[in-house]
């Protein structure tokens, strides 16, 4: 591609816009097109339809990688932000929690126990709080662990409740009483017409309960809606969650229902009367959670879910630059914790070692290439070039082949007798391995930038030089060394960016101190699930990688890259 | 170095040759010795017999006798060999022998100047080899590997390595088993097919897109063309762990982890770089004024298309396509993260292979790889010649 394509004062010829600098510069009037219409007018047309052209035919393959790229990579730069399962799984906790000072050292009010309770309830219902649990367990250990654990255990507070209403009436733990209580008569008519096709009829309550019993009222509502369009039940057959109980009770303690004349008024007035008596059991919901487990009137998990209720996180970056979030702001983890950091600079040190290597076993092939005759380069090529038509795994079995301790170096080494045959040199699954191995991988992209440089220079420079009196070393340094200088860059921004990315040959001949952060990036999504964490190493790698590629192009062009010399 | 400077061939002082030839002999008799026992005695033992057999060849037989003195020495390098080390020792020593009988007289008669300008001082000279010793090396680093894989995939054992056995080019250390293996069991024969059923649809949608697209691009009115353009090469720069991650979290939003068409999209978006830079490059030596020839006579756009700029950019349109295949048949990590097990393909396969279990099936898939490479990269070179010849960029 050149800049004449581009640019159409370069291009010499009747193309419309050159005939348009021709209208501006005569000064004779507007010249007219064959069709009567002023010359300039007609051009603009010509010219809007051509970039029309060229658009329509660029347009399908931009909107295919549009959707099919660049989405999933704004989806991972998204991912790398988003922080909504605390949220959406604990809304009312989240809300409870705002005037909630995570500095402090104290454990918030029973307000926010009360709410973590409907929310982990729900959630347990629902089999989020494992979800959420492991979300929080990246920030706290142990969190994971808490909240399967009360997920279990939120029954516990509401049975309480549930048994002795149960002692008082058999009702209270069946569906149908529950049902006439809240649901809307026509609601119940409609469900009870409902005859197993089609859609259920949604639940709705009636239209007076919630003025008197508001926490039940909607615990029921929730429950009943989540039986029909999670489980497919009808919400006259199932006996409701204890949650409801409990909600039940906090209303009658509270509230008023002597004035109730609805049905089963006598069933809920009599409850109301034994959640008066003085021998009706209760237990707070602190003391709740503290018996389910005792971190709970801890303030770390609280502070914890504090630091992370907005939607929007800074965390999974902060994670990847071995920080953490606390109350006073953004701060280094412990010594032990960090491994991130680490890792980065393995990765850029390993990638530097490689292009340095690469530099220096590509430049004399290179050279070598470039200065001599077309015929004799041409079968060297191949040689350069088989290595990079062939499979990359391919290439990698083979080093795994070349380096393992019973392979072909140690074979080689230990039958000359340079080696010991149980001295047998470790040189796989370490940095050795990755660096040997990638150096080969890569060699290709260091020789082919830099050949295609080096074969422009003229070899009478070099010439001249020596004619002039410079020593040997003195032409090559002075001389064509600079000369070569954008091949070398060229290719080491190639190798670099390339290096830095890979996940294969290091997974495979890199064991555990030879891996790159991509290998990490791979752990998180298959094993560790954090996926979040993923997407920031993710896009802390893009961006690195994107400002290489912006330096390439800005010393090269990428128009310039060329395949297959 | 042109042809018409004469560089003067002559015999070189006798104590050069010897001097010279007892250096490569220690040499080589270090290797020799460490390998038998003691090192030392190796160097000295070498050296002596090199300046010797210099000495003889040179000053006692002169330059008549070459052909016979070089047939003696491989024999004898060749029997010497085999006494110490079997067939494999015969092998070496044959090849010592014949490295020896030529660099004896290649150093003794001076030859190592022929195709060198006269002025050039011993120092440059030896330079001068000494950096062609130094490429080789390189060269012998970029190819052993690959080499390397050819005969272990004939191991008649289920190992990696070279038994006893082959060494001694024993017939029963070699066989076709793992050739067997790779063309019947299951595992390898249903990955090769997925890999056949991705790549070649994969390949079309980029060559199809990535063609009009090019040609697109090469107008010469495009608005917002470098972003464009950034934005279509941006699959090849993005490190295929990031694509593999952003694909993984998008295609399973959308259902399309796990299924065919999810690999080949993203197959096909990996491989649009490719067509889209070999298309272009094609396209930069395209003279327009035919396409505008053929629109003065009446045809249509697509009759142009098809029938004067297809047939000139084809070559590019080809190697591009190529190039994309190659992508999607050699892909794996975004395989990894977006397949499922029913579509493992070859590099997968070969991938939790060399992770989990080694067996040399690998190794036969791997050779048969590096064959199928090789027939490609023999019809990109000759597509490439023959699109600059077509566009007279080159002569021949």
């Amino acid at each position: 591609m050149t800049d004449a394509a581009t640019e159409p004062d370069k291009i010499t010829g009747p193309t419309p816009d050159n005939a348009l600098r021709a209208a501006d510069r005569a000064d004779e009037g507007p010249v007219l097109a064959a069709d009567g219409t002023p010359l300039k007018q007609s051009l603009n047309r010509a010219l809007r339809a051509q970039k029309l052209r060229a658009l329509a035919l660029i347009a399908p393959l931009l909107i295919f990688v549009l959707v099919s790229f660049i989405a999933p990579i704004g989806d991972m730069l998204f991912r790398s932000v988003e922080n909504q399962i605390v949220s959406e799984t604990l809304p009312r906790t989240v809300r409870a929690l705002a005037d909630y000072d995570a500095a402090s050292e104290e454990v918030p009010s029973d307000e926010v126990f009360e709410a973590a309770y409907y929310d982990l309830f729900y959630a347990a219902e629902r089999k989020e709080h494992t979800r959420l649990g492991s979300r929080l367990n990246y920030e706290m250990t142990g969190a994971s662990s808490m909240f399967r654990k009360s997920g279990r255990g939120v029954d516990d507070i509401g049975e309480v409740y549930q048994d002795q209403f149960e002692d008082l009436d058999a009702n209270w733990d069946e569906a149908r009483p529950w049902a006439e209580l809240m649901g809307d008569p026509d609601w119940i008519a409609a469900q009870e017409a409902w005859d197993g096709e089609g859609d259920m009829p949604e639940f709705e309550l009636r239209s007076d309960i919630a003025e008197v019993l508001p926490r039940a009222a909607n615990s029921y509502e929730i429950f009943a809606r989540y039986m029909q369009s999670e489980e497919g039940d009808s919400p006259l057959e199932e006996e409701p969650w204890s949650v409801v109980h409990t909600a039940l009770y906090q209303d009658l303690s509270t509230g008023d229902v002597s004035g109730y004349d609805g049905p089963r008024a006598e069933m809920l007035q009599a409850a109301d009367e034994l959640v008066a008596t003085p021998e009706f059991e209760t237990i707070s919901f602190r003391d709740g959670f503290e018996e389910i487990d005792e971190d709970w009137v801890e303030p770390e998990i609280w502070r914890t879910i504090k630091t992370y209720s907005p939607a929007f996180t800074s965390g999974y970056f902060l994670n990847s630059v071995d920080m953490q979030k606390t109350p006073d702001g953004p701060a280094l983890r412990d010594e032990d914790e960090r491994i991130y950091g680490l890792l980065f600079q393995r990765t850029m040190f390993m990638s530097l070692v490689i292009t340095f290597s690469c530099i220096l076993l590509g430049y004399p092939i290179a050279y070598l290439l470039s200065n001599l005759p077309s015929s004799k380069a041409n079968l060297l090529m191949i040689l350069v070039l088989l290595p990079f038509w062939t499979s990359l795994l391919v290439r990698t079995s083979a080093w795994k082949v070349m380096l393992q301790q019973q392979g072909v170096i140690n074979d080689v080494l230990v039958w000359l007798g340079m080696v010991a045959d149980d001295g047998r040199l470790v040189m796989i699954n370490n940095q050795f391995g990755t660096i040997v191995a990638m150096t080969h991988i890569l060699l290709p992209f260091m020789i082919l930038p830099m050949y295609s440089v080096m074969s422009t220079i003229p070899p009478s420079y070099v010439r001249a030089a020596k004619s002039l009196g410079a020593t040997n070393w003195t032409s090559f340094w002075r001389v064509y060394f600079p000369q070569s200088v954008p091949g070398i860059g060229a290719g080491s921004i190639l190798v670099f960016i390339l290096s830095i990315g890979y996940y294969i040959t290091p997974e495979i001949v890199g064991g555990t101190s030879g891996i790159f952060i991509s290998n990490r990036i791979a752990y998180h999504i298959s094993s560790s699930l954090n996926w979040g964490l993923a997407a920031a190493l993710g896009t802390i790698l893009l961006v690195v990688v994107l400002a290489l590629y912006w330096a390439y192009d800005r010393i090269v062009g990428i128009d310039n890259v060329k395949l297959g010399g | 170095m042109s042809e018409a400077i004469l560089t003067p061939i002559e015999k070189k002082p006798i104590g050069f040759t010897t001097g010279v030839l007892a250096l490569a002999g220690g040499f080589a008799g270090l290797f020799i010795g460490t390998a038998q026992g003691s090192g030392l005695l190796g160097v000295l033992v070498g050296a002596a017999l090199m300046a010797a057999l210099a000495f003889v060849a040179m000053e006692v037989l002169g330059k008549n006798t070459e052909k016979s003195v070089r047939w003696g020495l491989i024999a004898l390098g060749a029997v010497a060999g085999f006494l110490v080390g079997g067939v494999p020792g015969l092998i070496l020593g044959g090849l010592f022998g014949w490295f020896f009988g030529w660099f004896i007289y290649w150093v003794g008669m001076g030859r190592y100047r022929a195709h060198l300008v006269p002025y050039l001082t011993g120092g440059q000279v030896l330079w001068h080899y000494a950096f062609r010793v130094i490429c080789g090396a390189i060269f012998i680093f970029l190819i052993t590997p690959i080499i390397v894989v050819m005969p272990l995939s004939f191991n008649a054992e289920n190992f990696f390595t070279f038994t006893p056995e082959m060494l001694r080019f024993d017939p029963e250390g070699y066989s076709l088993r793992h050739y067997r293996d790779f063309l019947t069991n299951p595992e390898w024969t249903s990955a090769v097919k997925n890999s056949l059923m991705v790549a070649p649809v994969a390949t079309l949608i980029s060559v199809s897109l990535g063609t009009l697209a090019a040609i697109g691009l090469s107008q010469s009115h495009v608005p917002g063309k470098r972003a464009i353009m950034a934005i279509l090469i941006s699959p090849m720069i993005v490190p295929l762990i990031i694509s593999a991650t952003g694909m993984y979290f998008f295609y399973s939003k959308i259902g399309l982890v796990g299924t065919y068409w999810g690999i080949v999209l993203a197959h096909a978006v990996l491989g649009i770089p490719f067509v889209i830079i070999t298309v272009t490059a094609t396209l930069v030596g395209f003279d327009r004024s035919l396409t505008r020839a053929a629109a003065n006579m009446g045809a249509n756009p697509v009759t142009t298309f098809f029938k004067v700029q297809m047939p000139l950019i084809l070559p590019g349109v080809i190697s591009g396509g190529l190039f994309a295949f190659i992508t999607s048949f050699d892909e794996v990590v975004v395989v990894l993260f977006i397949g499922s097990a029913e579509l493992q393909t070859l590099p997968w396969q070969m991938f939790t292979g060399l992770r989990e279990q080694i067996s040399p099936t690998i190794l036969a898939a791997a050779t048969i790889l590096v064959a199928i490479s090789i027939c490609l990269l023999t019809a990109v070179e000759v597509l490439r010649r023959r699109s600059e010849k077509l566009r007279g960029l080159s002569p021949g």
